[in-house]
Order: structure tokens, then C-alpha cells, then sequence
């Protein structure tokens, strides 16, 4: 079983786990990513390695609770077990000195984007981050991301905490204005690595995005994970990806992927939460009962 | 001589309209009564033409004599000796095309129903409890691990732990059984079949990693450094896609994930359980194997108003089992022969329809079969909401890519000698839909069976 050792509030809606998985810290590299399953009726959830030690046998997720599933993995506590976590799995990050990047992280794509930032520092790039979020509640890492940024810039959609803007708005006062960008890493909501790629795309500067499809097996055996890319071709993003050149994929037919089983997932959703409250109501109702008893 | 029996004994089945909507076993196998009359239809032929039929060269007229004499046990203990997993391939073998294709009575009758009686004898047996475990022999002190739980993963595994080798199985998904638990459906395999083999492989001494991809989580390499001996039984699991416009849109699956979704991860019980799956009012399915079958008929059971087969040869050149067919059928699955996709269209990002084009019979290909020739400007469209793409599938290069010494043939199939199974790595041996392409259960037990003697010869003696 995969005990959680320790569990951090990272905002609102971000949560951090460091769960024991010995094999998979022993073999994890940044840039690559594991499926962990809740319990015995849990679905496949695909999840960036956001830090992992090896010698200690623990890797670090990090996770935004926006549907069932991973509102009930933020419930767990220290000691609880998750049924099922697999990985490494998909192609590490290819780490070198390419001379100046840009990272740029949205929301909760703050956590997968911090290993690779700290690995492309320690190999000699010059690195300027741009981290944005909704609001301020919902930013976390800044200060990590500090310590490994040469230049770091944050955002807030709502201006409640550093500039007000988009990431894309800083990220194209970059390009205009410095030269030498090497390369860009995106990784965040998938309509914000969109935007990227097309802020980028004028400047010709090669674009690399982090996808974080929906999955079942990670091994290639499904297909569920497929994007289509410009020339028409398919790419298991499991197995081929996670990292891929933003400029060939094509975003729309991503996005509608990604939002095949929305409503569903909506529905579950509900469900549960009204679940969650009668058993909170029948918790109160015996508690009062035994006060009186 | 015995007097010759015409027909077969009829296997008792749930009607098929209550069964289409509903995910339990479709057949229920013979009783006592049903098994001795149909026992009593063979001929107990001095020189068997069955036999040769089957690939693992059970010995047919001498089970059948068995259950004739109401000894069942021996009747299943003689199947054992060269088939491991009588419950399973009894219900999902090409028997018309192997030991039943070649019985004395098929040229003019129907032929004894050897599947159904080999069924017989292990549900038999199961009735009777947990398997007995063998006397196992003294540790012989080697280890072996085993990439895959499939068919071919479970018997080797279990034939070496019989002889006294100690060994992990390590596999990919959360539970074991292979194609047997994601893919083949509940309402033609029963899980709870399945799971007695995995105990039993258990109670051997085996021992069962799941979460473990060979090649990601360790390598062959990394493997070897730990164990005396590897076999590789990871299956054929990369799924084929058309390569045709809009193949992924919302609602395009491969079989391979449709079926995961409803069988391994539950999604018919969506939302009990977590995973969801389109459930779709028209659903088509692409394709005329096993696989295409079991999904057609799961998405009836998923509540679909239609299911369409769409299949570019003839009904007879269909590469499922006959009873498949026939079942499909009975359940109200029609079927669109010499038919040939062309696109996939779509509305907001999911899908609608399904273009085709019609083909004619033209010359014998490669295989002999005649080859179907698109007539030009015979476009169609079908209308469905949910699109199943089962063409076949081939290895999954994740451990070729990891394990440099390892011969691959063009298919993306491990290579290895038939005799030993062994590849071309020192230490590494391959069984099953590996090193096939995506075959049968039987083909896969009987490899593993082959590599078992194989590999604990090389334990022995230490020469490859
Ligand atoms: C839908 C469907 C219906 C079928 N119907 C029939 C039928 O009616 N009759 C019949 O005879 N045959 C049928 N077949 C074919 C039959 O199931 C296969 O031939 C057989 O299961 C092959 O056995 P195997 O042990 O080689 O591989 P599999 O059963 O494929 O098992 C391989 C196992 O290895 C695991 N694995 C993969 N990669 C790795 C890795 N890197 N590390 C660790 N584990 C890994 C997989 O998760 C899987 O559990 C059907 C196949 C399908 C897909
Ligand atoms: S294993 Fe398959 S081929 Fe062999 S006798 Fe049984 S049903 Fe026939
Ligand atoms: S998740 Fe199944 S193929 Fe990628």
C-alpha cells in the first residue's frame, strides 16, 4: 500500500501529498508522472511527480481538487493509504544548457513546472518564471520557484496579488523585448498552454507543454490518452509525451477531449458531495444522541 | 459400435433479450444429465482426429471416456496435464477451428461439443472447492520473474512453482488476469473464474506485484541482476487505429479502452464506481474478431438502443468464435459486411457519424481470402454517438525499447525458438501475444507451458 506521510495545504484548491512508493522513487526523473488509484472502485488519475527521494523512498504529488475523485483523495489523511500508485511513467524532461528559458506555470501546473525549473538551473540555464493564477489564494511555491528563477514575475487574473494579468502578457514583453530565448516550458490548464503556444509561435521559439490528458493504463494500451497533432498524426501522450512541441498540437480538439465526460463527472460530483453530507449529518445525529444518552 | 448421435446436446442459455441488458454469463454450461449425453456422442475413436485439432494435444477421448464413467476428477485431471486453464479456454477457444473443426462427426454431423464438455469437468471441479495443492518439491534456490499476468504469465508461473522455483509476477495494471480481466467481458468469462486461477497461482507460492511496469518501474536488465531467469508475457496491448480523418474525436475509442473502461474498471456501475464511459444510443463497432463481439454486445448491456458491426470482408471470413457470432446476432447486433470506414465526422469535438464505402469480392490475397475491393463512389454515412475501433492490435514496444539485446520482428513481436521460447537474450524467455500478435488463450498457455520445461532446464544446468 502507498501510505501518505505527510499532507500540505498548498491554496484553496491545491493539495500536496508525499506518499511512500520506493519503486517509483527510485526510478522517478523530472518531467515524468504517475496514475494513482483512490480505492477499489477509484478511477486512473494521472498525476505529475512534482519531487521525489529516492533514498528516503517517497515521491511528492501535487494535486487541484476539481471533480470527485480528487476531492476524496484531498480528504486523506497522514497514514492513509492510496489502493494503487504506477510509474514512472512517460519520457523525463530533456535537461541541458540551452542557454536562456522561460518557464511559464498556471494554477496547479506550478507544481509539475518546479523540478524541471530547478534541473534546467542546476544545469547552467538562465531562467526567467512567470507564475499566474485566478486569484491570490490559489498561488503557492513562489518562493521555491524564487530560489531557482533568475527573474521571476507573478500574476493574478483578478489582480489580487502581483500584476494583473494573464501569464501570456509578460511571457510576449519577453520576447519582444529580450533576444536569445531558447526555449519555453509551459505547463497549466490546457487553455493557458494554448495561449502560450500561440504567443510564442511569431517568435519561433520552441515551445515544450507538459499534457495531462485523461488516462487509464499510462502504458500505451488504451489510446485513451491520444492527441492529434498538426500534420494530422496521433501521439499517445502516456507513452510519446507527456512533453510535447506546443506548436504542432491541435489545442480545440484537445480541449473537447479533455471535456468529453464533463457532465458526468458533474454528476458524480454532486452526488458525492450530497453523500458527504448525510454522513456528516448522521456523524452529528449520533454524537448528539450519545451527549444525551 | 456406438449408435450416432446427429445433434448435439443444446447448451442452456438466458434469452437473449433479457441477457443483452444484463452482464451476467450468457450460457450456463451443462448439467450432470446433459454432460452424459453428450459424453456418450463420442465415438472414442481409435486413432482421434480431434487431438491433432488441439494445440495442446489433450488427450480428448480419454477425458470424454472419464465423464462416461462418471469420474470426474480424472477426467479433469488428464486435461490438466497439458492445459492449465480448462474453466477459461472451455468457454472462450476457437474450438470450431481446432479440436471440434476436425472431429470424425463433423464431416456429416454436428461434432461432439468438446468445449462444453471441458467446462463441464472444471466448473466440476471448482464446485468441489479450492483446488488441492500439490506436493510441492524442496526450494531449488532459483528465482524467476514473470513480466505479465495473463495466460501465459499465470501457468508458467505456476509450472515452475511446482518445481520448486521461486517466482514473481510482476504486472502493469492493478489486477491480475491479463485480457482475461480488461478485456474479455464478464458476461462470456466470469471474473470470479479467472480470480480462482490467480489464487491458485498464489497458494503455489507465487507472488504477485501489481503496479509494476517491466521496463519503467525496472528493466529487464535490472531484473536479471535479481532473478536467475525473466519470461516476458506482457501481451499484445498496443491498440491499431485506421488512420482515417476524425479518428479522435470524443467518442472514438479502441476496443482496448471501451472494454477496460466497462470490464477492469467498472464503468457499467458508473457512478459507484469513479470511471465513466459514453453510453451511447447508436454505438459501431469496427472490426470482426472477438474483441469486436464483446464490445458490440457491451454496448447493448451499457443500455445502447443500436448496435451496428461494421466489417470489411464477409460473415464467413469473420476471425471470431462462432458462438460469438451467433450470440451477437440472437441479441439484435447488425451487422454491415463488405463495408469499408473511410472518416469519422464530428460536431463540437464528438463524434455523429461514421463514413464508409462498400466493397466487392476481387482476387485471393495473401491470407486466401478474397480480397474486398472499395467500389468507388458508394459512400455512406452511419449515425452513432459512440465509435469502437477493434482492428487488432500488436506489442507494446515499452520493453523491446528498454531491452536492447531483445530481437523484434518488424510487427513490433518478440522473436524467440518455438522449441524453447527462448529470446534472444541470455536469461530471457517470451510466451503469448508477445510474441504472436494478438492470438488465443490456449496458443498463449500452451508457450508458457513449453517455456516452463524450458527455463527450468537452464535453471538446472545453466547452459542457454
Ligand atoms: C476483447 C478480447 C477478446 C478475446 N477473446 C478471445 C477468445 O474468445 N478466445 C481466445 O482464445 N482468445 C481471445 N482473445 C485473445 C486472448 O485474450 C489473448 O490471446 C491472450 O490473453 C494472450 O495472453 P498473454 O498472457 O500473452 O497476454 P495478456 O492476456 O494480454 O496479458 C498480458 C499482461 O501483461 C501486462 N503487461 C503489459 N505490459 C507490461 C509490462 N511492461 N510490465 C508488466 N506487465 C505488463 C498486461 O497488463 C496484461 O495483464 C481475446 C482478446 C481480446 C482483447
Ligand atoms: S483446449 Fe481448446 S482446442 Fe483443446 S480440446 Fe479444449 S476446447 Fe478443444
Ligand atoms: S493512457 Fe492508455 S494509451 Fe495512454
Amino acid at each position: 500500500m502507498y501510505e501518505i506521510l505527510h499532507k500540505q495545504v498548498l491554496s484553496a484548491t491545491v493539495k500536496l501529498m508525499v506518499v511512500r512508493a520506493p519503486l517509483v522513487a527510485r526510478k522517478a526523473k523530472a518531467g515524468q508522472f504517475v496514475i494513482v488509484r483512490n480505492d477499489e472502485r477509484g478511477e486512473r488519475i494521472p498525476l505529475t511527480i512534482a519531487d521525489f527521494d529516492a533514498e528516503q523512498g517517497t515521491i511528492t504529488i501535487i494535486f487541484q481538487e476539481v471533480g470527485k475523485s480528487t476531492a476524496q483523495m484531498g480528504q486523506f489523511q497522514v497514514g492513509d493509504c492510496f489502493a494503487n500508485v504506477v510509474g514512472p511513467l512517460g519520457h523525463p524532461t530533456e535537461i541541458e544548457n540551452y542557454g536562456k528559458v522561460v518557464m511559464v506555470g498556471g494554477g496547479v501546473g506550478i507544481a509539475p513546472l518546479f523540478p524541471i525549473t530547478r534541473a534546467l538551473k542546476q544545469a547552467g540555464n538562465h531562467v526567467i518564471s512567470i507564475i499566474g493564477a485566478r486569484n491570490r489564494s490559489l498561488l503557492f511555491w513562489e518562493d521555491r520557484m524564487r530560489t531557482y528563477s533568475d527573474e521571476l514575475i507573478v500574476c493574478t487574473d483578478d489582480g489580487s496579488y502581483g500584476r494583473k494579468a494573464l501569464v501570456t502578457e509578460p511571457l510576449k514583453e519577453i520576447l519582444q523585448t529580450q533576444a536569445g530565448i531558447a526555449r519555453v516550458w509551459a505547463i497549466g490548464p490546457a487553455i493557458m498552454m494554448k495561449f502560450v503556444a500561440a504567443a510564442t509561435e511569431p517568435f519561433g521559439v520552441p515551445t515544450i507543454v507538459s499534457l495531462n490528458t485523461i488516462m487509464i493504463d499510462g502504458t500505451g494500451m488504451c489510446g485513451g490518452c491520444r492527441v492529434t497533432f498538426g500534420d494530422g498524426g496521433s501521439q499517445f501522450v502516456c507513452v510519446d509525451g507527456p512533453e510535447f512541441d506546443a506548436h504542432k498540437v491541435d489545442w480545440n480538439l484537445l480541449l473537447e477531449r479533455m471535456s468529453f465526460y464533463r457532465e458526468q463527472e458533474q454528476r458524480a460530483y454532486e452526488q458525492w458531495k450530497q453523500h458527504q453530507c448525510r454522513l456528516e449529518q448522521a456523524a452529528q445525529t449520533i454524537e448528539r444522541q450519545a451527549a444525551h444518552g | 459400435m456406438a449408435k450416432i448421435i446427429p445433434t448435439r446436446t443444446p447448451m442452456r442459455e438466458q434469452e437473449a433479450h433479457v441477457r443483452a441488458r444484463n452482464y451476467e454469463e450468457v450460457t450456463y454450461g451443462y448439467n450432470i444429465e446433459e454432460a452424459l449425453a453428450e459424453a456418450a456422442r463420442c465415438l472414442d475413436c481409435a486413432k482421434p482426429t480431434c487431438m491433432p485439432g488441439c494445440p495442446v494435444k489433450i488427450d480428448i477421448p480419454g477425458f470424454i471416456r472419464h465423464i462416461r464413467e462418471g469420474n470426474y476428477q480424472a477426467a479433469v485431471d488428464l486435461i490438466k496435464q497439458t492445459n492449465a486453464l480448462p474453466a477459461i479456454t472451455g468457454r472462450v477457444c476457437p474450438q470450431e477451428t481446432q479440436c471440434e473443426g476436425v472431429c470424425v462427426l463433423t464431416k456429416k454431423y454436428e461434432p461432439v461439443a468438446i468445449g462444453r464438455l471441458e467446462r463441464f469437468v472444471a466448473d466440476w471441479e471448482a464446485q468441489q472447492g479450492p483446488p488441492p495443492l500439490p506436493e510441492l518439491p524442496p526450494p531449488s534456490g532459483k528465482k524467476v520473474a514473470v513480466a505479465g499476468s495473463g495466460p501465459a504469465g499465470l501457468t508458467v508461473a505456476a509450472d515452475l512453482a511446482r518445481m520448486g522455483h521461486k517466482v514473481t509476477i510482476f504486472e502493469a495494471l492493478h489486477e491480475a488476469g491479463g485480457v482475461l480481466v480488461y478485456g474479455i467481458p464478464e458476461f462470456r468469462l466470469p471474473k470470479a473464474i479467472v480470480k480462482r486461477e490467480v489464487d491458485y497461482v498464489r497458494a503455489l507460492g507465487v507472488e504477485i506485484v501489481t503496479d509494476f511496469i517491466v521496463g519503467n518501474t525496472a528493466t529487464v536488465d535490472e531484473l536479471l541482476q535479481e532473478y536467475d531467469a525473466v519470461f516476458l508475457g506482457v501481451g499484445a496491448g498496443l491498440p491499431w487505429f485506421l488512420g482515417i480523418p476524425g479518428e479522435n474525436l470524443g467518442g472514438v475509442y479502441s476496443a482496448n479502452e471501451y472494454l477496460t473502461r466497462a470490464n477492469l474498471m467498472r464503468a457499467y456501475r458508473f457512478p459507484e464506481y469513479d470511471t465513466p464511459i459514453a453510453m451511447g444510443e447508436r454505438v459501431v463497432t469496427i472490426g470482426g474478431g472477438n474483441t469486436a463481439m464483446d464490445a458490440a454486445r457491451t454496448a447493448l448491456r451499457l443500455g445502447a438502443k443500436e448496435s451496428i458491426i461494421v466489417y470489411r470482408r464477409s460473415r464467413a471470413e469473420m476471425p471470431a468464435r462462432q458462438e460469438e457470432i451467433h450470440h451477437a446476432e440472437q441479441e439484435g447486433v447488425q451487422f454491415y459486411f463488405l463495408t469499408t470506414p473511410v472518416a469519422f465526422h464530428g460536431q463540437n469535438g464528438r463524434v455523429t457519424s461514421l463514413e464508409c464505402l462498400k466493397n466487392e469480392l476481387g482476387e485471393p490475397d495473401a491470407s486466401g481470402r478474397r480480397r474486398p475491393v472499395p467500389v468507388p463512389n458508394s459512400n455512406f454515412h452511419i449515425e452513432a454517438d459512440v465509435m469502437v475501433i477493434a482492428i487488432g492490435q500488436s506489442p507494446s514496444p515499452i520493453i523491446a525499447k528498454t531491452t536492447p539485446e531483445l530481437a523484434t520482428a518488424r510487427n513490433g513481436t518478440v522473436v524467440v525458438d518455438p522449441k524453447t521460447m527462448k529470446t534472444s537474450k541470455r536469461g530471457v524467455f517470451a510466451g503469448g501475444d508477445i510474441i504472436t500478435g494478438g492470438a488465443t488463450v490456449i496458443l498463449a498457455m500452451g508457450q508458457a507451458k513449453t517455456a516452463a520445461l524450458a527455463i527450468d532446464e537452464y535453471l538446472r544446468t545453466g547452459t542457454w
